[in-house]
């Protein structure tokens, strides 16, 4: 899974490497309407829906913490 | 009153523990932005003894580079403000027209500062920062002063791409602040929370209310406005009253439905400009809160930020465009038709200005000065300048002024005159549409539809759109997009996406 995102992110943004980072949104890397198109494409790719709720930087400052949302979803479902 | 800087010198004695202006690690009160901003006009006095010219601002959107502002204007120069994401290049080619004769950063921006051609002496907000005020040499400038001095200059894109910078005065920001101040009723009670970046003339309405009025300014962290949740949380958590924001940013919260998680029971006013606000999204808002006051509004760089508004007094359906209303109190307008007359009621014509709110010109550039500042046609009697905006409007029945496009938006398409604006308006009220753009391909005629939104047919979304469209409205093309892009303001890149789909 880890794999798969790494993949959209660098879709989404181009020529950053991604790996190992935890300050994804602190740090500005995903600005703010990356986050957005990354929704929708993380949406798509594993047929979850992830809410507003779910919608927080936590969430998205590192590969790992979106791996780990995207598995709730789909544990929920 | 000639000055701005007497705005912070009454709040400071008014107000003084208050806090002025905030953001997510640092605030500030009235009396240390006072000390501030004259340490700092001290510093650029003892480097550069000049007067009335550029001084760039380099800085993150934090409460220093608003002092950084007030100490240019303290030092009797004006800023020009920077977007601190903007890349190298172009603000080289800013520089080639402006010649700041100094820019102020930090050390976080130095190594970029360094490497811009052009950018005249570097300050350290730091070292500044460390200055002795000297109060005698400041009060010296401004006995000097006059309100036709530059406050600021804010730069735009032209349509050429070569950005223009627009002057405006302190006399422009005063009957400006006067006109936002008495109308939206901002007084030290009012609590902004900031959205637009101090690049765009937006944000003049917010930070001059504020110190004018001894008000306080809280600036939003812009990663937040991908976070509907924490961005309201934040909204809720500062006490904010009244924000002032893109239909972009509103329309991002109202899609989210995030007033659904989150109460913001301080919010009372809602005011909006920049970009025409998707009725639907607004009467998501409306529904959800009834009770706030929403306003729009409307005007570009050169009459200071706005020069016609609309207070939301009735219901719209969804794909009824909302009016730009009336002009604001001290600035006029008028609708020009090609022939220089008025338009008559329902007729399209020019949207004009004039009065105390139009800014002096574009920076070293008398030739596109002279295109769109011009003679009032109407007035043979004595010089009177106007500015033309480029925007096609009409008066409706009720003597409102409806916005319909950019001069340069509107297209000849199958013989037929089509703003592109109307396709949108009538779309967007589609329900799976949450956002869309409409481009035009002129090599082609074609016109090219751009939506983000629930998927559908190509059939469906035709067949809903013949039920609002007239046959020569209707697009040539669709697209769906995952996500329409937005500019650093945060409103819609039509300019990205005519590059990017136009010849699809």
């Amino acid at each position: 899974m880890e794999k798969k995102i790494l993949e959209i992110l660098s879709e989404v943004k181009p020529g950053v490497d991604f790996e190992g980072r935890t300050d994804l949104i602190d740090a500005g890397v995903l600005a703010s309407f990356d986050i957005i198109s990354l929704v929708s494409e993380l949406n798509d790719e594993f047929d979850v829906e992830i809410s507003v709720v779910d919608l927080v930087p936590e969430n998205f400052n590192s590969v790992e913490a979106m791996a780990k949302m995207i598995k709730r979803l789909e544990d929920e479902d | 009153m000639k000055n701005v800087l007497e705005f912070i010198e009454n709040s400071a004695k008014n107000f003084p523990d208050k806090v002025a202006f905030s953001d997510e690690s640092n605030s500030i009160t009235y009396i240390e932005l006072l000390k501030m901003s004259k340490t700092i006009g001290t510093a650029l006095v003892k480097k550069n003894n000049i007067k009335n010219k550029p001084i760039a601002v380099f800085l993150d959107k934090t409460v220093f580079a608003l002092t950084a502002f007030f100490g240019t204007v303290y030092s009797g120069n004006f800023y020009t403000v920077i977007d601190s994401m903007m890349p190298a290049d172009r603000i080289s080619t800013i520089f080639e027209s402006l010649h700041p004769v100094a820019i102020i950063t930090d050390n976080e921006h130095l190594k970029i500062a360094e490497s811009i051609e052009n950018c005249g002496e570097i300050i350290l907000l730091e070292d500044a920062l460390r200055q002795q005020i000297d109060d005698k040499k400041l009060a010296e400038i401004r006995s000097n002063s006059i309100d036709t001095d530059p406050l600021y200059s804010l730069f735009t894109s032209g349509s050429t791409g070569v950005p223009k910078g627009t002057v405006v005065s302190h006399k422009n920001v005063i009957a400006y602040s006067e006109w936002v101040s008495e109308t939206f009723d901002i007084t030290s009670e009012t609590i902004f929370g900031s959205q637009t970046p101090f690049y765009f003339s937006m944000s003049v309405l917010d930070v001059f209310s504020t110190i004018r009025n001894g008000a306080t300014f809280h600036i939003i962290p812009k990663k937040y406005f991908s976070f509907p949740i924490k961005l309201l949380e934040y909204v809720r958590d500062r006490e904010v009253n009244t924000i002032y924001w893109v239909p972009s940013a509103l329309s991002i919260v109202a899609n989210w439905k995030a007033l659904d998680y989150v109460e913001l029971p301080k919010l009372k006013k809602v005011l909006f400009a920049g970009e025409v606000m998707p009725t639907k999204q607004l009467n998501m808002w409306i529904k959800k809160r009834p009770d706030l006051f929403y306003a729009n509004l409307y005007g570009p760089t050169e009459t200071t930020d706005i020069c016609t508004y609309y207070v939301v007094d009735r219901k719209f359906k969804d794909d009824e465009t909302l009016p730009i209303g009336k002009h604001c109190n001290n600035c006029d307008v008028m609708i020009l038709t090609e022939d220089n007359r008025l338009a008559e009621v329902g007729e399209e014509g020019e949207l004009c200005a004039r009065g105390s709110f139009l800014a002096m010109g574009y920076y070293n550039n008398p030739e596109k000065t002279k295109e769109v500042f011009v003679q009032n046609p109407l007035n043979t009697a004595y010089p009177e300048i106007i500015y033309k905006t480029g925007d096609l409007v009409k008066l409706n029945e009720k003597g409102e002024i409806i916005y319909i496009s950019r001069k340069d938006y509107q297209i000849k398409h199958m013989g037929y005159r089509i703003e592109l604006g109307e396709i949108e308006a009538a779309a967007g009220s589609i329900e799976k549409i949450k956002t869309c753009v409409c481009i035009y391909n002129e090599s082609e005629d074609k016109i090219v539809f751009i939506y983000e939104g629930s998927k559908m047919t190509d059939s469906e979304l035709m067949n809903k759109l013949s039920e609002k469209l007239p046959v020569y409205m209707r697009p040539n093309v669709i697209k769906r997009i995952k996500q329409i892009p937005y500019n650093q303001n945060g409103k819609i890149d039509r300019k990205l996406l005519k590059q990017t789909y136009k010849d699809i």
